[in-house]
C-alpha cells in the first residue's frame, strides 16, 4: 500500500496542531479550577473568523489574530457568566458551544470555497526539501512551531514560576487562595481568556492551514477531543503534546488508509478517532488515584466570596 | 460597587420571571443581530414569534408545525432534565435520537413488506431500546470506570452520525431507490407510519407521548421517592449517599431514561415528519433540547412551554429565511443567545444584588 | 503611664443582613502582649479578625496601628503592616508541598531552595519540626497548623492572630504551641488569641476582651479571674451541665470487629482493624484530632461504605455489607459532622430534609410515593421537640443557624427511637445553649436504653457525656477506658499513643532486620 511514513508524520503534525492549541489553553483554564466546555464553540468561531479575515485582507497573519480575538471574545462571555454571575459552568460551556456553532455558520455564509492566499513558510524551501527530516521538521507553518513553544512555556510557567504556583493554588482551593488575598476571579478570567485565544487560534489554523476552506461545523468535535486530551494528559503539558500527536497520528493515518482504499469500511475508519478517544478516556479514568491527584480539586466548582 | 448576596431560599418570583425575561432580552439582542444583517429587526422578530401562530395567511399551515417540532424537543428535554437535576450530564441526546431512529426503522424494514399491526409497536420498542442502548455506553463507562459522561456521550454523537451515514447509504438504503441514499419512505408504508392523529393539529404519537412524559415526570419529581432522590443527588451528593441513594443506579436510570426518550423521539420523527432515514434527517433536536430543558428550569411544565417556544423559533426561523432571506444559522445563534441570557439571569433567583456604599475595589 | 498600643480597635461595627456581627467593639493590644478574644460561637470573633486581616471592611469605626490609622483593604496590606494570621480552617493547599504553601502566603518569597532552608531553620528554632518537601495533604492537622504558623513567622510579624488554634491539637501539642507562643511574646510579638476555652486563656493570655452577640461585655486579666467568672461573662447566664438519668448498661448492641476501610479520597485516612463493643445504655466517646479517620468511621457505621458482613454486627445481625437504609430499618442511626451537604441538603426544605433519613422508621412513603403530609408532620414534630428556631418547616436548611440546624439533625435521628445512635462532632460550631441541649438529648437517649457513640474533637464534651472513652489515631482505635478518673494527660497520651506505638514497632522491625 502506498503509505509513506514521512508524509504521515508530517500530516500528523498538521492534523494535531489545532487540538494541541485548544487543549493546552483549556489545560491552563482547568488548572485554575474552571471547566469550559465551550472549546468547540470557540474553535469553530476562530475558524470562521480566521478564514473570513484572511480572505478579506489577504493576510493569514491577520486571520490568525482574528481567530484568537474571536475565541477570546467568546471566552469572555463564558468568563463573565460563570465568574461574575456565578452560572453553572457545564451549562454555560454548552451554551457557548451551541452559540458558537450557530454564530460561525452565520458569519461564514457565502465563504465556503473562497480561495486563500498561501501561508508563508518560516524556513527556506531548501530546508523543507531535505529528505525525511525536511518535511517533518521544517515544512510547517509558524503557528505549528508556536504551538510547541506554547506547550514548553506553559510547562515552565506552571512548574517553575510564582504565577504558575498561584494558578495551581487557585485551582486547588479557591477559598484558601482568597483568604490569602489572591484575586481568584481576576486570575480565572485571565486564564479563561488565554484558553479562548488558544482555541480560537487552533480553529483559525484548521481553516487557514489544514483544510484551507470554510465548512459549517468544520471542527467536527475537535474541541471535545481537546477536552478529552486534557483528561488524558492528567493536566500535564508535555502529555497534552503527546496526546495531541497520538490523536493526530490516528486521524492522519485513517485518512491515508481511506485514500489507499483498503478493505476496512470508510465509516469505521472515520469514526475511529472518536472511538479511540473514548477508549483512552476510559483507560485514564479507571486509574482513580492518579487521575484524582492531578485533577485540580476545585474544578468546576462555583466560587462566591462571602463577607 | 455591586455585590452578590446569597438568598436563604431561592426566589420563587425570579425563578418564574427569568425565563420570560430571557426571552425578551433575546428578542432585543436578536433584533440587534438582525439589524446588523441589514434586516428590519421588528419585522424579523414579528415573523419569528408572531406570524407562525397568528398570521392570517399561513398560520393555518404553520400552526400544526408547532406541535410537530415541539414534540421531540419536549420528549428529549424531559429525559435530559432528570439527569441534569441529578448532576448527570447527558449531552449526547442527538446520538441517542439517531440510534433510536435507526434501530426502529431497521426493525420495521426487516419485516418489509409485511403489514402486521404489530410492526409499528415493535418499532417503538426497538426505537426506545436503540436510544437506551446508546446511552448505556456512557452510563456503564461512568459507573464502571468513572469516565466523564459529558465527553463520552458527546463523542458518541459523532460516531452515531457515521453510523447514520452508513445506514442511509448502505444497510438501510432503499433497494428500489435507484442508488440514491436514504431508506424507504416509512411514512408511506401503512404498517410503519406515524400519522397525524387529528387533521390540522400536527398531533402524532410522538406528541402524545411527549405530553404523557411531561405528566409522568411531574408526578415522579413531586410525589415519588425516585424524584426526590434525583433532586437530592444533584443538590448534595454526599447527603444523597447518606440517604441510601445508590449513585450508580441513578446514573444508569437517568441516562437510560433520557436515552430511551431520545430514541423514541427519533423513531417518531423518522416514521412521521422526516419520513425516512437519510444522511441528515436529524436537525439537531438533541442539542436544542438542552436549551429547552434549561429554559424550562428543568421543570416538566416549564419544559412543555419552553418546547413550544423553541419550536416557534424553528418555524419562525424558516419563515424569516423565506421572507427576509435571514440565513438559517442565525436562528441557531439566536437559540444559543437565549441560553446565555437565561444563565446570566439565573443569578437573580439565587442571589440578591446589593449596592455597596463604599467603593473599595 | 500607659504604653502605646500596637493595635487599637475603636468602635468597630459590622452588620450583615439580619445580624449585627460586631457592634461598637473597642480594645487595645499592647506590644508583646498575648491578648485573648473570648466568646462563644457566633459572638462575632471571626468577623472582627477578618477585619483586622483586611478580608472584610468595617461599616464604621477605626483601627490604629502604632497610633497611625490602619485600614487594610486586602490581606496583602495587612501582611505589609506586620499582621499575620493562622486560620481556624486552614488556608492550605493539599496538593502542594509545604514550601509552596508557605511561599503563597508571603509577599516576596525567596527562591524555593532558600525558602526550604529558612523553613528548616525557623521550624527548629521554635520547636515545630517540618519537612518543606512534603505534600500538605499527607500532613496531620497539627502539622498543618505548623505550616500556617511558620508561614507567619517567616514574615516577622508584629501581631500574630490565632483563630481557635487548639481545636485540632492533642493536649501535648497544645503545650508545644503555648511554648512557642510564649517565646514569641517574649521576643516582642503581640498575639491576638481567639478561643472559647477558658483554661487555655488563663494559662496563656495577659489580657482578655470578652465578646457576646457582637458586643464587648467585659475585659479582664485572665490570671486573676476565675474560669467561672469568665464563663458567665461569655455566656451571659449559667448553663446547667447535662445530667445523666440512668446509668445502667445492658447487653452489647453494636459490635464492630476487624473493621478496615481504604480511604475514598487521595488524602483520606484508612481505618485499620477498628473494634468496638457498645452496650445498651452506654455513651461511648471517641476522641481524636480531625483527620484521623472520624469521617471514615462514621461512613462505615452508617453504611455509606460497606465492608464484610461480620465487621459490623447490630443486635447479633451482621450488617457490614448493607446500605444506610437497611441499617436504619434495624435501628442504627447516624448524624454526620458536616451539617450542610452531608447530614442535610442545604437547598432543600426542612420537610424534605426530614425525609432524608426518617423514611423507613417513620413510614413516610407508600410503595415509593412520598406521603408529604406525614413528612411535614414529622418535621414539625422535630422542630417542636428540639426547639429549632425557624419560621417554619418550609424553610431551606441553609437558612438556619448552625446550632438550630444541628438540633434539627440530631432531633431527626433521636425521635426515630434508635437502638444505636452514632454522632460525629455533635456540637461543632454550635452556640453554648444549643450545645447543652444536644448533650442532654444524647444522655436522655442513652438513659432510655439506646447505645450512643459520640465522636468528637472536644475532649471536655466527651468527659461530660461519655461513660467510656477511646481515641482514634491514624485510623486505629485505642483500648477502652472508663471516663471517670481519666486525666487530660492520659487522654493526650491515648490520642498520640497509637501513633508512637506504630513508630516504635517500625523501629523495632528495622532493628531486627
Amino acid at each position: 500500500m502506498g503509505i509513506d511514513p514521512v508524509t504521515v508524520i508530517a500530516a500528523l503534525i498538521v492534523a494535531s496542531t489545532p487540538i494541541l492549541l485548544a487543549a493546552i489553553g483549556e489545560m491552563v483554564v482547568e488548572k485554575t479550577g474552571v471547566l469550559n466546555l465551550g472549546v468547540e464553540g470557540m474553535m469553530v468561531t476562530g475558524a470562521v473568523m480566521g478564514f473570513v479575515t484572511t480572505v478579506e485582507t489577504g493576510s493569514p497573519t491577520l486571520g490568525f489574530v482574528a481567530g484568537m480575538a474571536s475565541g477570546m471574545a467568546l471566552s469572555l462571555i463564558f468568563g463573565l457568566l460563570t465568574q461574575l454571575l456565578l452560572s453553572n459552568q457545564v451549562a454555560t460551556g454548552l451554551a457557548l458551544t451551541l452559540f458558537g456553532l450557530g454564530l460561525s455558520a452565520l458569519l461564514g455564509v457565502g465563504y465556503p470555497g473562497a480561495t486563500l492566499p498561501p501561508v508563508a513558510d518560516p524556513f527556506p524551501a531548501a530546508m523543507a526539501d531535505i529528505p525525511v527530516l525536511g518535511p517533518i521538521l521544517f515544512g510547517h507553518s509558524l503557528v505549528t512551531y508556536l504551538s510547541v513553544v506554547l506547550v514548553a512555556a506553559v510547562w515552565f510557567v506552571l512548574g517553575f514560576t510564582r504565577t504558575g504556583l498561584i494558578i495551581r493554588a487557585v485551582g486547588e482551593n479557591h477559598d484558601a487562595a482568597h483568604a490569602l488575598g489572591y484575586k481568584v476571579i481576576r486570575i480565572r478570567l485571565m486564564a479563561i481568556m488565554f484558553g479562548g485565544a488558544c482555541a480560537g487560534l487552533g480553529g483559525a489554523f484548521l481553516s487557514i492551514v489544514r483544510v484551507q476552506n470554510w465548512v459549517d461545523g468544520m471542527t467536527a468535535g475537535a474541541g471535545w477531543i481537546a477536552l478529552a486530551l486534557v483528561v488524558f494528559a492528567s493536566w500535564k503539558p508535555w502529555r497534552v503534546l503527546l496526546g495531541a500527536y497520538l490523536f493526530g497520528g490516528i486521524t492522519a493515518l485513517q485518512l491515508r488508509l481511506q485514500a489507499a482504499g483498503i478493505s476496512i469500511p470508510v465509516e469505521i475508519l472515520s469514526m475511529s478517532p472518536y472511538v479511540i478517544t473514548i477508549l483512552v478516556l476510559v483507560i485514564m479514568s479507571s486509574d482513580r488515584s492518579r487521575a484524582a491527584l492531578n485533577a485540580p480539586a476545585a474544578l468546576g466548582k462555583v466560587f462566591h466570596a462571602t463577607g | 460597587m455591586l455585590t452578590l448576596e446569597k438568598r436563604p431560599t431561592p426566589s420563587r418570583g425570579w425563578t418564574l420571571a427569568t425565563p420570560v425575561l430571557a426571552v425578551v432580552l433575546t428578542m432585543i439582542a436578536g433584533g440587534l443581530m438582525f439589524a446588523l444583517l441589514g434586516k428590519n429587526p421588528v419585522e424579523a422578530i414579528r415573523i419569528i414569534f408572531w406570524d407562525p401562530v397568528f398570521n392570517t395567511q399561513f398560520a393555518s399551515y404553520t400552526r400544526p408545525q408547532l406541535l410537530v417540532k415541539a414534540g421531540p424537543l419536549i420528549l428529549i428535554a424531559i429525559g435530559l432534565s432528570l439527569g441534569f437535576r441529578a448532576g448527570i450530564w447527558n449531552i449526547g441526546a442527538e446520538g441517542q435520537y439517531i440510534m433510536g431512529a435507526i434501530a426502529g426503522a431497521g426493525f420495521g424494514l426487516a419485516f418489509y413488506p409485511s403489514d402486521s399491526p404489530l410492526i409499528f409497536p415493535g418499532m417503538i420498542v426497538a426505537g426506545a431500546l436503540g436510544g437506551w442502548a446508546w446511552a448505556m455506553i456512557p452510563a456503564i463507562l461512568k459507573t464502571r470506570f468513572r469516565t466523564n459522561e459529558i465527553l463520552v456521550s458527546l463523542l458518541l454523537v459523532y460516531v452515531a452520525e457515521k453510523i447514520l451515514a452508513s445506514a442511509a447509504t448502505k444497510f438501510l438504503r432503499n433497494p428500489e431507490g435507484h442508488g440514491f441514499p436514504g431508506s424507504r419512505n416509512l411514512a408511506r408504508i401503512d404498517s410503519m407510519n406515524n400519522p397525524e392523529l387529528i387533521s390540522g393539529t400536527g398531533m402524532h404519537w410522538g406528541v402524545v407521548l411527549a405530553f404523557i412524559a411531561v405528566i409522568a415526570a411531574y408526578v415522579l419529581l413531586n410525589r415519588h421517592l425516585l424524584g426526590y432522590q434525583i433532586k437530592l443527588a444533584g443538590q448534595a451528593p454526599r447527603a444523597a449517599r447518606f440517604a441510601g441513594v445508590n449513585p450508580n443506579r441513578l446514573v444508569v436510570m437517568c441516562l437510560g431514561a433520557s436515552g430511551a426518550l431520545a430514541g423514541l423521539a427519533g423513531l417518531f420523527e423518522v416514521t412521521g415528519p422526516a419520513g425516512q432515514i437519510s444522511i441528515d434527517f436529524n436537525v439537531g433536536y438533541g442539542f436544542t433540547a438542552i436549551i429547552v430543558a434549561f429554559l424550562g428550569r428543568l421543570h416538566p411544565i416549564g419544559i412543555l412551554l419552553a418546547g413550544l417556544i423553541m419550536a416557534l423559533t424553528y418555524i419562525g426561523g424558516e419563515l424569516a429565511q423565506l421572507m427576509l432571506q435571514i440565513p438559517a444559522p442565525a436562528i441557531q445563534a439566536f437559540q444559543g443567545m437565549l441560553l446565555f441570557f437565561l444563565l446570566a439571569l439565573d443569578v437573580l433567583s439565587n442571589y440578591r444584588i446589593r449596592i455597596k456604599s463604599e467603593g473599595v475595589a | 503611664m500607659s504604653q502605646t498600643a500596637l493595635l487599637s480597635i475603636k468602635g468597630i461595627t459590622k452588620a450583615y443582613p439580619g445580624v449585627v456581627a460586631n457592634s461598637d467593639v473597642s480594645f487595645d493590644i499592647l506590644p508583646g502582649e498575648v491578648h485573648a478574644l473570648l466568646g462563644e460561637n457566633g459572638a462575632g470573633k471571626s468577623t472582627l479578625v477578618k477585619m483586622i486581616y483586611g478580608l472584610v471592611r468595617p461599616d464604621s469605626g477605626t483601627m490604629e496601628m502604632n497610633g497611625t490609622p490602619y485600614t487594610p483593604t486586602e490581606p496583602r496590606a495587612a501582611r505589609a503592616s506586620g499582621v499575620a494570621m493562622v486560620f481556624q480552617h486552614f488556608s492550605l493547599f493539599e496538593a502542594l508541598n509545604v514550601a509552596e504553601n508557605i511561599s503563597l502566603g508571603m509577599e516576596n518569597p525567596p527562591a524555593q531552595r532558600d525558602l526550604a532552608r529558612q523553613i528548616r531553620e525557623v521550624s527548629e528554632a521554635y520547636g515545630l519540626p517540618l519537612d518543606p518537601d512534603r505534600l500538605v495533604g499527607d500532613l496531620s492537622a497539627g502539622e498543618r497548623q505548623r505550616v500556617e504558623i511558620i508561614r507567619c513567622l517567616l514574615q516577622d510579624p508584629k501581631l500574630l492572630v490565632m483563630d481557635e488554634p487548639t481545636s485540632v491539637l492533642t493536649p501535648q501539642e497544645v503545650e508545644i504551641l503555648f511554648h512557642t507562643l510564649r517565646k514569641l511574646s517574649s521576643e516582642g510579638t503581640s498575639i491576638l488569641y481567639i478561643s472559647h476555652k477558658l483554661e487555655e486563656i488563663r494559662a496563656l493570655c495577659d489580657e482578655a476582651t470578652i465578646l457576646r452577640l457582637g458586643k464587648v461585655v467585659g475585659k479582664c486579666t485572665p490570671r486573676d479571674t476565675s474560669a467561672a467568672e469568665m464563663a458567665e461573662m461569655m455566656v451571659g447566664k449559667s448553663l446547667a451541665s447535662p445530667a445523666r438519668v440512668n446509668a445502667d448498661m445492658g447487653e452489647v448492641v453494636l459490635k464492630v470487629a476487624g473493621l478496615s476501610v481504604e480511604p475514598a479520597t487521595p488524602f483520606g485516612t484508612p481505618l485499620r482493624h477498628v473494634g468496638i463493643e457498645l452496650h445498651a445504655g452506654e455513651v461511648l466517646g471517641i476522641g481524636g484530632v480531625a483527620g484521623n479517620g472520624q469521617d471514615e468511621l462514621l461512613a462505615a457505621l452508617s453504611g455509606e461504605v460497606t465492608t464484610a458482613p461480620g465487621t459490623v454486627v447490630l443486635n447479633r445481625v451482621p450488617i457490614g455489607d448493607t446500605g444506610p437504609n437497611d441499617r436504619r430499618a434495624l435501628g442504627l442511626l447516624c448524624a454526620p459532622e458536616e451539617r450542610l451537604g452531608h447530614a442535610a441538603a442545604p437547598d432543600m426544605s426542612l420537610i424534605e430534609n426530614a425525609l432524608l433519613t426518617a423514611r423507613q422508621r417513620k413510614g413516610l412513603d407508600r410503595s415509593g410515593f412520598v406521603d408529604w403530609r406525614a413528612t411535614r408532620a414529622y418535621a414539625e414534630e422535630v422542630i417542636q421537640a428540639f426547639d429549632v428556631r425557624t419560621p417554619g418547616p418550609d424553610n431551606a436548611a441553609r437558612a438556619l443557624s448552625g446550632g438550630n440546624l444541628q438540633k434539627f439533625v440530631i432531633g431527626r435521628e433521636i425521635l426515630q427511637d434508635p437502638k444505636v445512635l452514632v454522632v460525629n462532632q455533635p456540637t461543632w460550631g454550635v452556640d453554648a445553649s444549643a450545645a447543652a441541649a444536644i448533650r442532654q438529648a444524647i444522655l436522655d437517649l442513652a438513659g432510655q436504653g439506646a447505645g450512643v457513640i459520640v465522636i468528637s474533637q472536644d475532649l471536655d464534651e466527651l468527659l461530660e457525656v461519655a461513660d467510656n472513652f477511646c481515641a482514634l489515631n491514624e485510623g486505629r482505635l485505642s483500648n477502652l477506658r472508663a471516663t471517670k478518673g481519666l486525666t487530660m494527660e492520659t487522654i493526650g497520651l491515648m490520642l498520640g499513643g497509637a501513633h508512637d506505638m506504630h513508630d516504635l514497632d517500625e523501629e523495632a522491625l528495622h532493628a531486627d532486620a
